[in-house]
């Protein structure tokens, strides 16, 4: 199949030698990129890569330095994100980038609405857009806002807008995702994928970015990867093992280390944190819970089980109704995040753009917000010492930063991921909430982030970890908790700690 | 741990990290940092020195200064002192605005505090300090009436503003039985128009309270969490801020500066007018604060941008009156050059007058 398009297809896009600078950084280097028709092309890198920054140029966000873009063999520059849209180019960007108080219909042809006598014609639109979803296996009601539908859905109906037909536009020729299942289930992927499939068949290029290897493998023809903002290769996807593509993408194999076996000794130690048939309202009912000092527990489920509505209750943005909590051996009631706070419990949120950082402001006030919150408006931390927090955490956590005064918003998703991080060490917590850490960010910051969680543990921190990925938290959990439908339903320790026991613990299979 | 992290960091250069290390700790003060501020401070500044530039031209007296019974006269003098009112109020918005709010309410207030001064005084067996104080304690009242709805009952900060804007001005009137309260109390009124080691007393009280207010708020880690919450309220609230104290606070200490503008206002004409007092100062104070640079979105802020924000709209309304216009020409005026320093500071303008520039140039140069 691949050799076909190698030999058959018609080349696309063509990105030769682009150099994009900025202030301080030299964001790509010679950088290119191939794009034939009807592929899926996989463009991986760690974060900071550089694809980001390749695909706005594709996309005419930036412009490059340097270098050549050709369309259909012809050489053309994009001034406007408007100007790549018109030539064919659609990106469907990380964050979902729709209007939640419009209904899904107009979302999906917004700006190129279908109109009679000069207005909108509501039901022709809500007509074309169940049509367009239908080919998503989306079944929903169209007309309600966008809002009413889960983020899940919003991420298919962002894609959706991707290759709706835009008035005065060329046909889709080239379509960008950026990380499109990051929010999505495996029912979602695979709705998604079928979709990609078709898309495919039509003749679109498709510009695939991830973060899920075996996404790659399951949809990709071929692969670029990129590193530090440098072409490192292009390959096809058939014959590039998972190995060589990490290999790659690093530059050297650190595949050993994201897969290494829990190092903890794990002994009986007392619990940092007990709960007893604690419930809040529909969100968490009756969790008995034990979190042992200086360990890592692991809190697994899908979606909406419970498990971030736990971390909220822990740290006391949700109050509980029900049952009892104690920390370190007192009985506490949480009524706010400044409480669990100076009680020593921190949490670092699911949503690092809304509930993590605070974009504007710089890496050093982000890193010291949190101990500076902690003592009190009246006890300021000095320009001085919040420079030496902020230098300390670069250092250790390997934030790739010119300086700690950059906004924050401007770093890459696994800078930010870190620099959230360090706010909450900072604070030197007992006890540490990691909602979703490892969302969104590239292998490289993964598995420091996995390291880091086991040297907290072996510093005598104790941590609750709920992701997705399950072998992620058999990596470094002492035992873990499953959640469904809000309720726990298992606790695996020891022998029970692999991938397969947790999602039959998951499914309700045996526990 | 260090020594782990390095291990696993090795796929970068360690080489290029230490130099990258080196590198950011020398830029810690880089000059970008500063250039960017700096720069943050050029176009108020420039805007400024250009009024008064023109002043110059239209009336070559313009910079002089007199000594007179101990106390400096001129035209730049009045232009610092007339500005006081609305400086005070400008400290306060600035921090309103900071925090992605506002408060139309400030003039009313100014009202309310001014006729409270007038009547006490008028009772006449007040102390002045006394005086002073229930002034400010009238115009903490109002700031907490308004920091309430906004922070605890969750309404849109113009609305709930808007409601102690209109009503504010009937309580004034109320206090003042609808007359105009007049007072004769030099001590009191030398607070408006009296002067202290050469200069008028409303320009200390700025000054005094700016220093005060900078001191309060960039000495602690007031400011720090004021923009926080400006940016990010929910995250703020995640890193244990208390988001709705420090939204309450900053109305707080903006109905405090209404009630010192309130104060001078009073003290200056000798006597409270409760449809008069204040009336549309709010929106000068608006002005001013964005003139210094601040987005209303909320964010970043700089108490002393907002002051020479204020400086520039009083410098304006002396040189359309210097210039000899007919009055009718004022509004239509200050609209317009304060059209022209808006889009002066906007750097997208800035860019785009830099390209129709270099394009005549290349044209001129080919011709």
């Amino acid at each position: 199949m691949s050799e076909q398009i190698n030999n058959a297809a018609k080349l696309v896009l063509q990105l030769r030698q682009i150099n994009k600078n900025f202030p301080g950084v030299k964001a790509l280097q010679q950088a290119q990129l191939s794009l034939y028709a009807g592929e899926v092309h996989a463009l991986l890198g760690e974060n900071g890569a550089g694809k980001s920054t390749l695909v706005k140029v594709m996309t005419g966000v930036l412009q490059k330095d340097s270098g050549e873009l050709l369309l259909d063999a012809t050489a053309l520059s994009f001034a406007t994100p408007k100007d790549a849209q018109q030539a064919g180019i659609s990106t469907v960007y990380q964050e979902v980038n729709l209007l939640p108080n419009l209904s899904v219909a107009h979302n999906l042809f917004l700006g190129s609405e279908p109109k009679r006598f000069g207005l909108i014609n509501k039901k022709a639109m809500a007509n074309q857009a169940r049509q367009l979803l239908s080919t998503f296996g989306l079944d929903i009601d169209v007309t309600a806002p966008l809002s009413e539908f889960s983020v899940a859905v919003q991420q298919l109906v962002a894609i959706a807008r991707g290759i709706a037909p835009k008035r005065g536009a060329a046909c889709t020729k080239v379509l960008v995702l950026d990380e499109p299942t990051a929010s999505l289930d495996a029912d979602e992927v695979q709705n998604l994928f079928q979709v990609l499939r078709q898309l495919k068949q039509q003749g679109v290029a498709i510009v695939f970015i991830t973060h899920f290897l075996d996404q790659v493998y399951q949809i990709s023809d071929r692969i670029t990867v990129m590193r530090n903002g440098c072409f490192v290769g292009e390959y096809q996807t058939a014959s590039l093992n998972k190995a060589e593509l990490i290999a790659a993408m690093l530059g050297k194999e650190l595949c050993q280390q994201r897969h290494q076996t829990p190092c903890l000794v794990v002994e009986q130690s007392e619990s940092i944190l007990t709960a007893r048939q604690l419930s809040s309202g529909q969100s968490v009912q009756q969790l008995d819970l034990d979190l042992p000092a200086g360990q890592a527990v692991g809190l697994a489920g899908l979606l909406g089980s419970g498990r971030t509505e736990i971390c909220r209750l822990l740290f006391g943005l949700d109050q509980a109704d029900g049952g009892t909590l104690s920390f370190a051996g007192k009985p506490i009631k949480l009524s706010s995040p400044a409480q669990a706070i100076a009680l020593g419990i921190a949490l670092c949120p699911e949503d690092r753009k809304s509930q993590g950082m605070i974009a504007p402001l710089s890496i050093r006030e982000n890193i010291s917000l949190a101990l500076q919150a902690k003592q009190g408006w009246w006890r300021v931390i000095s320009k001085k010492k919040q420079q030496q927090l902020a230098d300390f955490y670069i250092e250790k956590l390997q934030i790739a930063t010119p300086d700690a005064d950059k906004a924050i918003g401007q770093l890459s998703g696994g800078n930010q991921q870190k620099v959230i991080l360090a706010r909450w060490l900072a604070v030197e917590p007992q006890l540490l909430l990691l909602d979703e850490p490892t969302r969104g960010i590239d292998i490289g910051a993964h598995a420091e982030i996995l390291q880091l969680i086991r040297q907290l543990c072996q510093q005598g921190m104790s941590l609750l970890v709920t992701s997705s990925e399950l072998e992620e938290l058999t990596a470094f959990s002492s035992k873990i908790v499953v959640m469904r439908d809000r309720k726990k339903v298992a606790e695996l320790r020891g022998e029970d700690l692999n991938p397969d026991r947790i999602m039959a613990a998951i499914a309700g299979a045996s526990v | 741990m260090t020594s782990e992290a390095t291990v696993l960091n090795s796929h970068h250069s360690d080489q290029v990290k230490a130099d990258q290390l080196k590198t950011a700790r020398q830029a810690r003060y880089s000059p970008g940092q500063s250039a960017h501020k700096f720069s943050l401070y050029l176009y108020p500044l420039v805007a400024l020195a250009l009024l008064l530039l023109v002043n110059v031209l239209l009336d070559p007296q313009f910079f002089s200064l007199q000594w007179q019974e101990g106390r400096l006269y001129g035209p730049l003098i009045d232009i610092l002192n007339r500005s006081a009112p609305v400086a005070l109020l400008a400290i306060g918005m600035s921090l309103v605005i900071a925090t992605g709010g506002i408060d139309l309410s400030v003039g009313a207030v100014m009202a309310i505090c001014g006729a409270v001064c007038a009547n006490l005084l008028l009772l006449g067996d007040w102390s002045i300090p006394a005086v002073i104080g229930l002034a400010v304690l009238t115009g903490l009242a109002c700031g907490l009436v308004n920091g309430v709805m906004v922070s605890y009952l969750g309404i849109q900060p113009i609305v709930a503003t808007l409601v102690l804007m209109v009503a504010g001005r009937g309580v004034a009137q109320l206090l003042n039985q609808g007359q105009i309260v007049t007072f004769q109390n030099p001590d009191f009124a030398a607070l408006g128009s009296g002067s202290f080691l050469g200069l008028p007393v409303p320009v200390w009280l700025v000054l005094l309270s700016l220093l005060i207010m900078q001191l309060l708020l960039r000495r602690t880690a007031l400011g720090l969490f004021i923009e926080a919450v400006g940016c990010n309220a929910k995250a703020s609230r995640y890193l244990g801020i208390d988001d709705k104290g420090i939204k309450l606070s900053v109305y707080l200490l903006t109905g405090c500066c209404a009630a010192l503008a309130g104060i001078v206002a009073t003290a200056d004409i000798q006597g409270s007018d409760a449809n008069n007092a204040g009336l549309w100062l709010e929106l000068d104070a608006i002005l001013a604060v964005v003139i210094g640079g601040a987005a209303l979105t909320g964010g970043r802020f700089s108490l002393p941008r907002a002051v020479i924000g204020v400086l520039i709209i009083q410098a304006l309304s002396t040189t359309i009156v210097v210039s000899g216009l007919p009055a009718k020409f004022n509004l239509l005026i200050k609209a317009l050059v304060i059209l022209l320093v808006l889009m002066l500071q906007s750097e997208l303008f800035r860019n785009q007058l830099k390209a129709v520039f270099s394009f005549g140039k290349a044209h001129g140069g080919k011709a």
